[in-house]
C-alpha cells in the first residue's frame, strides 16, 4: 500500500508547502505537514521531518516568513506564513504546473501506452 | 538582490550554527509534541503515539541535516570537520605521515625547482621591457668562430642607418677577454675585473635605467672623451662594499683615471643573457670611430624592432641592406662580403638551443611526481585496506559513500599540501644555490626565484598530485563492498587478495617508471663520459692559465711592440720556468673554449684561391714553448726565439688546416710542413701540424686553427699557460710573486685551471645529467620502497598461512626463494614494460645524447641488472621475515 505512494517531485514539496500557507495563513512545521497529507489523501510519500529543509528554504528566498508563537493546545511552536513576494512565486510555479499538466494529460491522451494499469498485477 | 541576501543568509547561518541548530532542535522537539498531542487525542498511549510520531517524521538525522545543507555552506562546514578529523588521524601515525610528506616533499620539490629553472630560462620573457621586440641579429652560424658572428664598425653603422625595421640597433665588443680591466684603488696592489665595451645606446635600447647615477651617452664613446665606467651591482657591492658615493669618484683603470657614472640595476646581469657563466664587472663604453675601426669584426649587433614589425619584415629588410654593408667603408672592394644577417627572437639566441633539453628535464621531474604519487597512492591504498573497517562502520552508520571518499580526499589533500609546503621550501634552498653557481654556463640562472608563476605551478601540482594519489584508494573504498569489509576480519580473504592486487599493479607501474628515467639518466651518462673521453687535443689536466699585465690594452702592430713583448715574454718564461714544480710554460692571447677570434685564410703559395672560400682559421699568437705547456701533440717543429720579424715568417696549422689546404695544393704526401703559404702579410712557411684543438666547443668539430709566433705578430692579449707536475693550486702564489717581481703592476689575477675551462664548457651538460641521474635515483628509492611495501604487506597478511606451512615442514629456504620471487616477479614486469616504453621513447633524447645510441643496449642491460638487485634487496628484508615466523607464534596469532 505504502509502495504506491507518490515519491516527490523536487521542487514541489516548496510548491506545496506555499499552497497551504496560502490557503491556511500562519501554520507551524507540523501543521503544514499534516494539512499536506491530508490534502493529497495520503497519496505523498513524506518523512516530516523533511518539511524543515524546504521551510529554511524558502524562508531565505524571503518567500516566508516565521515567528515563534503559541499554539492552540498551549505548544510553543514556529508559526509560518507566506510573504507578498511568496504569493506572487506561487501564482507563477502554479500557473508552470497547470501549464505542465495539462500538456502531460494531452501527450498521455495520446496513446495507449499509458493504458497499462498496475493494478493488474 | 534576492540573490545576494541568500548568500547573506548562507553565510549567517554557517557562523550562527549553534543557534540555529538549537532552534532547529527546538522546532522538531514541538513537532513531535503536536503529533503526539494528536495521537493521544485519538486515544493512544503516550509510548506508542512517541513512536508513531517518530516514525512519521522520519530520520531525525537526516532531516537535520537536509535543514542544515538547505541552509547554509555545508560544504565548508563538512570541509572543516573533516579537515579536523583528518589531521587528527594523520597525527595519530606520525610514521606514516612522516613518510608520505617527506615522499611528497621530494616529488613536488624537484618539480618547483625545474619548473623555476624551465619558467626562466624558456618561458619567461627575457628581463627587459618589450622583451620581444629584441632581436639577436647575425650572420647564419659558421665554423670561425666569434669572428663570423660580428661585424665592423663600418657595418654597424650602415646597417643600423639603412635598416627600417628598428626603433634602434646597439652591440657591444665581442672579444672582451675575463680579467682585462687592471684597477689600482689606493696604494694596494691593483685588483683584477672583467668589463664589456658596448655602444653607447646599449642600455637604451635594452631598455636598461640605472640604479644610481647615470648609464651611457654618446659623448662617453667620443674619441677623446673622458673615460667613464657603468658599475654591475654586484661588483659595486662586492669591490665598492655597496658605497653609497661612488658616482663621480675616478680610479685608475688599465692606467687611466676612468670616472663611475652609474650603478647598473641588480636586475642586470650581462653575462646571464649575453654570456651564461661569465663574470663582468663593469660596462664601458665602446667608442666607434677611434681604433676599433681597424679591428675588424667585432661588434655583435643587437636590435629593438618596431613594435609594428614582425620578425620576418625584419628579415626581408636585412636582405636589402646587406650588401651595402663593408668591412671597411675605405676599402670598397669589402663591401657586399656579408652573408646576410638573420635576426633571431633574442629570446631564441639565448635560450633556443636549450629547449628540448629542458623540455626532458621537465618530463623527468614530471615523471618523479608520477612515481612519487604512485607511491603513495600505495601508502594509502594499505591504509584503507587497514582502515576498511572504520569506514565500512562509518557506512553503516549512514555515512553516504561521497562522503567517505571527500574524507579520503580530505586526507590526500592535506598530505599534498603539506608536501607542496615542505617542497617549497626545498626548491627555494635548491634555486638560492643553483643562482649562484655562475661556473654553470645556463643562462639567466642568476635570476631564478620563485615568482607568482612557480608559486601558481606549486599549487597545481599539489592538487593534481593528491586528486591523483587519493583517487585510487578512494575508488577501491567507494565501490568495495560493506558487508565484506565488515565481515573480512581475518587476513586472506578476498578483499585483501584484490588489494593485493591493485597494489602490484602500482608498484609494476612505479618499476616500469622509474626504469624509463634511469634508462634516460644512464644515455646520459654514457654520453657524458664519452664527452669527458673526447680527445680536446689538448690536455687539461696538471695545466693552469693566469692573464699577464702586458701594458698594453689593445696593441696595434709596431717593431718596438714586438720587441718590447719578445723581452718580456723571455723574461717571464724564464723565470716562471725555474719555479719548482713547473714543467713547461708558454704563452697566448686566446685560450680554447675561451674566446677566440679569426683572420683571413692563407692559401698555398702558387695555387688559386677559389672563389667562394669563405670563413678563416682562429688564429693564435702564441710564444714558443706553449704548445708543449698546452700539451698539444705537434709534428715538425716548435716556433723559437730564433723566429725573427725580419726572419722568414713561420706558422703552424692544424691537421683540418692541413687537409684543406693539402686538398688544393697538391703537396707532396699531402706533407704540408716546409710548404709556404700566401696570405695578406706576405709569405709564411708551415713549420709544423698540430693536433686538431677543441677550441669552440668540447663535442663539436674542430675547425681550422693556426698559430703564429709572438715574435711576428702582436698577441692580442697574455695569458700565461703552465704545465706543472703539482696540483696547478700549489703554484698560484709562486708564479703570481714572479709576475709581481717582474712587473709590479700584474693585478692578482685568477690562476685557473685549464680543465676549469674544460668543466665550464661541459657544465650544462652535466647539469642536465646530474639532475636527470638524481632524479632517477629518487625514482629507483621509491620503486623500492614501493616494492618493499606490498611484499612486506604480504607476508603479513599470510603470516598464518607461512606458519602454517612451516609447521607442516616446508624449510625456510623454501619460503624464501617464494617470496623473493615473487618481488622479482613484480620487478621483471615492470622491467619489461620500462624497456619497452624507454626502447619508444628514447629518441626524444637522442639530441641530448654524444656518441652513444639512444637504443645503447649496454646501458639498458646495465639498467635493468640495478632494477633486479634494488628488487632483490627490497625483497629480499620481508623474505627473511617470512622464514624467521615461527609456526607456534603464528598459529596462535588467530
Amino acid at each position: 500500500m505504502s509502495d504506491s505512494r507518490l515519491d516527490l517531485l523536487q521542487g514541489t514539496l516548496d510548491l506545496m508547502v506555499l499552497q497551504t500557507l496560502l490557503a491556511m495563513g500562519s501554520l507551524h512545521g507540523y501543521g503544514i505537514a499534516r494539512r499536506i497529507e491530508q490534502a493529497s489523501g495520503n497519496q505523498v510519500l513524506l518523512n516530516q521531518g523533511t518539511i524543515y529543509a524546504s521551510l529554511v528554504r524558502l524562508e531565505q528566498r524571503g518567500w516566508i516568513r516565521s515567528k515563534w508563537g503559541t499554539s492552540d493546545n498551549n505548544r510553543k511552536a514556529k508559526f509560518y506564513s507566506i510573504t507578498n513576494t511568496g504569493k506572487r512565486q506561487l501564482a507563477e510555479d502554479s500557473r508552470y504546473w497547470r501549464r505542465l499538466t495539462s500538456v502531460m494529460e494531452r501527450m498521455f491522451a495520446m496513446g495507449p501506452a499509458g493504458e497499462v494499469e498496475p493494478g493488474d498485477l | 538582490m534576492s540573490r545576494l541576501k541568500r548568500l547573506r543568509g548562507r553565510v549567517w547561518a554557517f557562523f550562527a550554527k549553534p543557534v540555529l541548530d538549537a532552534e532547529l532542535e527546538a522546532e522538531f522537539e514541538a513537532h513531535l509534541q503536536l503529533a503526539v498531542d494528536e495521537y493521544m487525542e485519538h486515544g493512544m498511549l503516550p509510548a506508542e503515539a512517541r513512536r508513531q510520531a517518530l516514525i512519521d517524521f522520519g530520520g531525525v538525522q537526516q532531516a537535520r541535516e537536509k535543514q542544515r545543507e538547505a541552509r547554509g555552506l555545508m560544504h565548508i562546514d563538512i570541509l572543516l570537520q573533516d579537515l579536523k578529523y583528518t589531521v587528527r588521524k594523520l597525527l595519530r601515525d606520525p610514521g606514516f605521515t612522516a613518510v608520505a610528506v617527506l615522499i611528497l616533499t621530494l616529488g613536488i620539490g624537484a618539480n618547483i625547482a625545474v619548473f623555476s629553472v624551465v619558467n626562466t630560462i624558456m618561458l619567461r620573457p627575457l628581463p627587459f621591457p618589450n622583451a620581444h621586440e629584441l632581436v639577436w641579429i647575425a650572420p647564419p652560424p659558421a665554423k670561425c668562430g666569434f669572428s663570423c658572428a660580428t661585424y665592423s664598425t663600418d657595418a654597424y653603422d650602415e646597417f643600423r642607418a639603412g635598416s627600417r625595421s628598428y626603433q634602434d640597433v646597439t652591440g657591444y665588443f665581442a672579444f672582451s677577454t675575463p680579467g682585462n680591466l687592471r684597477v689600482s684603488m689606493g696604494s694596494g696592489t691593483p685588483v683584477s675585473a672583467t668589463s664589456i665595451d658596448v655602444i653607447a645606446n646599449f642600455f637604451q635600447v635594452l631598455g636598461v635605467y640605472p640604479a644610481m647615477g647615470r648609464l651611457l651617452n654618446t659623448d662617453d664613446a667620443l674619441n677623446g672623451a673622458a673615460p667613464v665606467i657603468v658599475l654591475t651591482d654586484a661588483w659595486w657591492r662586492r669591490q665598492f662594499a655597496a658605497d653609497p658615493n661612488i658616482i663621480g669618484k675616478s680610479f685608475d683603470i688599465n692606467g687611466r683615471q676612468t670616472t663611475v657614472v652609474g650603478v647598473l640595476p641588480r636586475a642586470f646581469d650581462f653575462g646571464a643573457v649575453f654570456s651564461p657563466g661569465a663574470k663582468v664587472d663593469a660596462l664601458t663604453p665602446l667608442p666607434l670611430y677611434g681604433d676599433p675601426r681597424n679591428w675588424g669584426n667585432i661588434i655583435t649587433f643587437i636590435g629593438r624592432m618596431k613594435p609594428s614589425v614582425t620578425l620576418s619584415q625584419a628579415r626581408q629588410d636585412a636582405v636589402v641592406v646587406a650588401p651595402k654593408l663593408c668591412w671597411n667603408n675605405r676599402i670598397p672592394q669589402t663591401c657586399g662580403s656579408y652573408k646576410t644577417p638573420v635576426p633571431v627572437p633574442l629570446k631564441d639566441y639565448v635560450s633556443g638551443r636549450l629547449r628540448h633539453s629542458l623540455i626532458v628535464l621537465w618530463c623527468a621531474v614530471g615523471m618523479i611526481l608520477l612515481i612519487a604519487c604512485v607511491n603513495l597512492s600505495n601508502l594509502l591504498l594499505a591504509r584503507a585496506a587497514a582502515r576498511s573497517k572504520e569506514f565500512a562502520m562509518r557506512a553503516a552508520l549512514g555515512a553516504g559513500r561521497f562522503r567517505i571518499v571527500r574524507q579520503l580526499l580530505t586526507e590526500s589533500m592535506v598530505l599534498s599540501v603539506a608536501g607542496a609546503l615542505f617542497g617549497l621550501i626545498l626548491a627555494a634552498l635548491l634555486l638560492s644555490w643553483l643562482s649562484h653557481q655562475g661556473a654553470i654556463a645556463l643562462p639567466l640562472l642568476s635570476q631564478l626565484r620563485i615568482d607568482r608563476a612557480t608559486l601558481g605551478w606549486t599549487l597545481l601540482t599539489a592538487i593534481a598530485a593528491a586528486v591523483f594519489f587519493g583517487m585510487v584508494p578512494g575508488f577501491r573504498i567507494a565501490t568495495g563492498n560493506l558487508h565484506e569489509a565488515l565481515k573480512d576480519s581475518s587476513a586472506g580473504s578476498g578483499q585483501g587478495r584484490k588489494h593485493e592486487r591493485l597494489r602490484s599493479v602500482l608498484v609494476i607501474s612505479e618499476v616500469a617508471l622509474a626504469c624509463v628515467l634511469l634508462v634516460g639518466a644512464g644515455l646520459l651518462l654514457r654520453s657524458f663520459l664519452h664527452v669527458l673521453d673526447v680527445d680536446l687535443g689538448f690536455q687539461p689536466e696538471r695545466a693552469a692559465a693566469i692573464k699577464v699585465d702586458d701594458g698594453a690594452l689593445n696593441p696595434t702592430f709596431s717593431v718596438d711592440e714586438i720587441q718590447r713583448r719578445t723581452v718580456m715574454y723571455q723574461q717571464i718564461l724564464s723565470r716562471v720556468s725555474t719555479i719548482p714544480g713547473v714543467e713547461a710554460a708558454g704563452i697566448t692571447d686566446y685560450l680554447p673554449l675561451d674566446r677566440n677570434r679569426s683572420w683571413g685564410l692563407p692559401f698555398p703559395k702558387g695555387v688559386r684561391r677559389p672563389e667562394n672560400l669563405t670563413g678563416g682559421p682562429l688564429v693564435y699568437v702564441v710564444s714558443p714553448g706553449y704548445l708543449r705547456a698546452m700539451g698539444t701533440r705537434l709534428r715538425g717543429r716548435d716556433f723559437t726565439w730564433d723566429d725573427r720579424l725580419q726572419g722568414e715568417h713561420v706558422a703552424i696549422i692544424n691537421q683540418a688546416l692541413a687537409r684543406f689546404l693539402a686538398s688544393y695544393a697538391h703537396w707532396p704526401n699531402a706533407n704540408p710542413i716546409g710548404q709556404l703559404l700566401n696570405g695578406s702579410g706576405g709569405d709564411t712557411r708551415i713549420v709544423g701540424v698540430t693536433d686538431d684543438v677543441h677550441a669552440e666547443t668540447v663535442e663539436g668539430e674542430a675547425g681550422w686553427q693556426i698559430y703564429y709566433p709572438s715574435t711576428q705578430k702582436v698577441p692580442a692579449g697574455t695569458e700565461l699557460v703552465v704545465r706543472t707536475t703539482l696540483p696547478p693550486g700549489q703554484l698560484a702564489s709562486s708564479v703570481l710573486r714572479t709576475l709581481r717581481d717582474l712587473n709590479p703592476n700584474q693585478p692578482a689575477a685568477e690562476f685557473k685551471p685549464i680543465s676549469m675551462l674544460v668543466d665550464h664548457a661541459n657544465s650544462p651538460r652535466r647539469f642536465f645529467m646530474i639532475l636527470v641521474g638524481a632524479f632517477a635515483l629518487l625514482g629507483l628509492l621509491l620503486a623500492a620502497l614501493g616494492i618493499y611495501g606490498v611484499i612486506s604487506y604480504s607476508v603479513t597478511r599470510r603470516t598464518q598461512e607461512i606458519g602454517i606451512r612451516m609447521a607442516l615442514g616446508a624449510r625456510a629456504g623454501l619460503i624464501q626463494r617464494q617470496v623473493l620471487s615473487q618481488s622479482l616477479w613484480l620487478v621483471a614486469v615492470g622491467i619489461a614494460i620500462g624497456a619497452v616504453v624507454s626502447v619508444a621513447i628514447a629518441h626524444l633524447v637522442a639530441s641530448m645524447l654524444y656518441a652513444t645510441s639512444p637504443w645503447d643496449a649496454a646501458t639498458y642491460c646495465a639498467i635493468a641488472t640495478a632494477l633486479f638487485a634494488v628488487a632483490l634487496v627490497s625483497g629480499y628484508l620481508p623474505a627473511r621475515r617470512a622464514s624467521n615466523i615461527s609456526p607456534l607464534v603464528a598459529l596462535r596469532s588467530e
